[in-house]
């Protein structure tokens, strides 16, 4: 038997918020990128470290 | 020679001894006295809380690792300072009491000429009743043998999943004044992790319950951070995450009384509400540990010392001013006692100034605003900066030489979000500086280039290298003083 189709619930707390898209979710475990970004966030943790202290 | 006392032993209080030991240790006593036998790397316990990790990889014997140095290292707690000495001496001390198994009960005075308290918290179960794994009907991840008891109640709650049955699981903060959202943040996701790989995360509903005014306050005010070609608040990538997945959430709310599966919560506006669970860690509120303090008559000044919650003055401005009125300025800088200038407090231990989120409270009056986080990374850059100090005033220095504002220092926060080498995620968050400083960033209060917020394997990555690198440090091994705080 064929499940029949409703409409999404809106004014829902989980209707707002912004969702990743399969780019996004894709992006976030790509080993290439996610190699620059280990870089790239040490780079940041360093300068906010080195800023930290006086 | 000179004798620098340690209360504490955690991230504040080993990071002081170490950098002391190494500094100062081979010309002056550096005393820890520390109630804990074992070290703890705490922001690792939300792996234990989900049986991902040992109690044995994220502790280590104390003891063990002060022999390698000139510490010497004592198991007792403090209970009491005495910052003007005796009627019959001039020389401060601290009264303690052995908590080492071989001397368990027995009390000491430790003289001093410099002390650092860097107690941490006391976890303050008692503020909510039922709340907590001592006397309570929740759990905790505030330390390693609450979070293998965290665990274990987990591993049942899936069992019965398995068994068919409908769970609900709720995470959050246990009180109204309660810090550290973010390590609950962590435990959520990890928990959600776990469920999905037991095969039981469509058997569970997952809420979030919390004391923020929004999802990503954090104690901190919420951040703001570039994406997508806008400044957006943290709040928006918060909720994102809980949708994607299918986390619900209460904020606003101040958890007034736990029973058993049943917890009893007020909101913002002042209406009181009741959520069932099968499974709940809510962490406890903090407050100071409970030191005394006594003048040269014997004469009872906490008062004087301490702030009503607790925690240890310090070179902050505490005049009670309106929100629209605090500045960056009202924070500590070398967290010197005001009359007592051989006295520091780091970490939690010390009385921040007031809140960095806005005071709210409920219709009924009841505060419901998350406290200052200064565990962490802030604990560590405080205890390095007091450190500095105390080694150039032994040697010297009328005053402290190095400071560390919350105010103009950053932190760094990563939240597992699930662990696997090529498919986990984290949540890494970087703030700069934590308490916002409208002054200088007058937009935002922080620096948007250091102040940052992303989901992806590197974070994942980082937690896991933090979690080796840390300990390897705390342990005191080869280059140790190399790695960074």
């Amino acid at each position: 038997m064929a499940v029949k189709v409703t409409n999404k619930e809106p004014y829902q707390q989980a209707y707002y918020p912004p969702a990743p898209t399969g780019f996004t979710r894709y992006m976030r475990t790509s080993l290439i990128w996610q190699g620059i970004r280990f870089i790239v966030i040490n780079l940041k943790m360093l300068k906010l470290m080195s800023k930290s202290h006086h | 020679m000179s004798r620098v006392v340690i209360l504490g032993a955690g991230i504040a209080g080993h990071t002081a001894a170490r950098y002391l030991n190494k500094w100062i240790g081979n010309r002056h006593e550096i005393i820890v006295v520390s109630p804990n036998a074992k070290w703890n790397w705490i922001p690792s316990n939300i792996w234990v809380g989900v049986g991902q990790m040992t109690e044995e990889e994220v502790t280590f014997d104390l003891a063990e690792v002060y022999k390698k140095t000139k510490v010497k290292f004592l198991q007792a707690k403090g209970l009491s300072i005495n910052p003007q000495g005796s009627a019959g001496s001039d020389k401060p001390f601290i009264s303690i009491e052995y908590t080492l198994p071989a001397k368990a009960g027995e009390q000491e005075n430790i003289e001093y000429d410099y002390l650092i308290n860097a107690t941490g918290p006391k976890l303050n179960f008692a503020a909510t009743e039922g709340l907590g794994p001592d006397h309570g009907f929740t759990v905790s991840v505030c330390t390693a043998g609450h979070a293998l008891e965290a665990n274990k109640k987990l591993q049942a709650t899936i069992e019965r999943m398995r068994a068919g049955e409908h769970c609900t699981v709720v995470i959050g903060t246990g009180h109204g004044m309660c810090t550290c959202q973010g390590a609950a943040f962590e435990y959520i996701y990890n928990v959600d992790h776990i469920l999905r790989e037991a095969g039981v995360r469509d058997m569970a509903r997952i809420v979030w319950l919390s004391n923020e005014y929004e999802l990503g306050d954090f104690g901190m005010g919420g951040v703001h951070i570039k994406r997508g070609g806008y400044v957006t608040n943290g709040k928006t990538f918060a909720e994102s995450l809980m949708v994607e997945r299918g986390i619900e959430w209460i904020t606003r709310a101040h958890v007034k009384k736990v029973e058993a599966g049943k917890i009893h919560y007020e909101t913002m506006d002042g209406a009181f509400h009741e959520q069932e669970f099968d499974f709940s860690m809510l962490i406890p509120p903090f407050a100071g540990v409970g030191l005394k303090a006594f003048d040269k008559a014997g004469e009872d000044i906490t008062a004087q010392v301490f702030a009503p919650n607790g925690f240890m003055k310090v070179d902050a401005d505490y005049t009670p001013r309106p929100y629209a009125e605090w500045s960056a300025k009202d924070w500590p800088r070398t967290y010197q006692t005001p009359a007592y200038k051989n006295i520091f407090a780091v970490g939690i231990a010390f009385a921040p100034p007031h809140l960095i989120s806005k005071p709210m409270q409920s219709a009924n009056g009841t505060p419901i605003n998350p406290t200052p986080p200064r565990t962490g990374m802030p604990s560590a850059t405080m205890a390095k900066a007091v450190a500095m100090s105390i080694r150039d005033m032994v040697n010297g220095s009328e005053k402290p030489t190095h400071s560390a504002s919350m105010a103009e220092m950053g932190a760094a926060c990563v939240a597992s979000t699930g662990s696997h080498v090529f498919k986990g995620t984290a949540a890494t968050m970087t703030v700069f500086p934590v308490v916002p400083d409208f002054e200088k960033y007058p937009e935002h209060g922080r620096d948007l280039e250091l102040t940052t917020g992303e989901i992806g394997l590197a974070g994942h990555w980082m937690k896991y290298i933090l979690h080796h690198t840390f300990i390897y440090q705390a342990k005191l091994k080869p280059g140790w003083s190399v790695l960074p705080d």
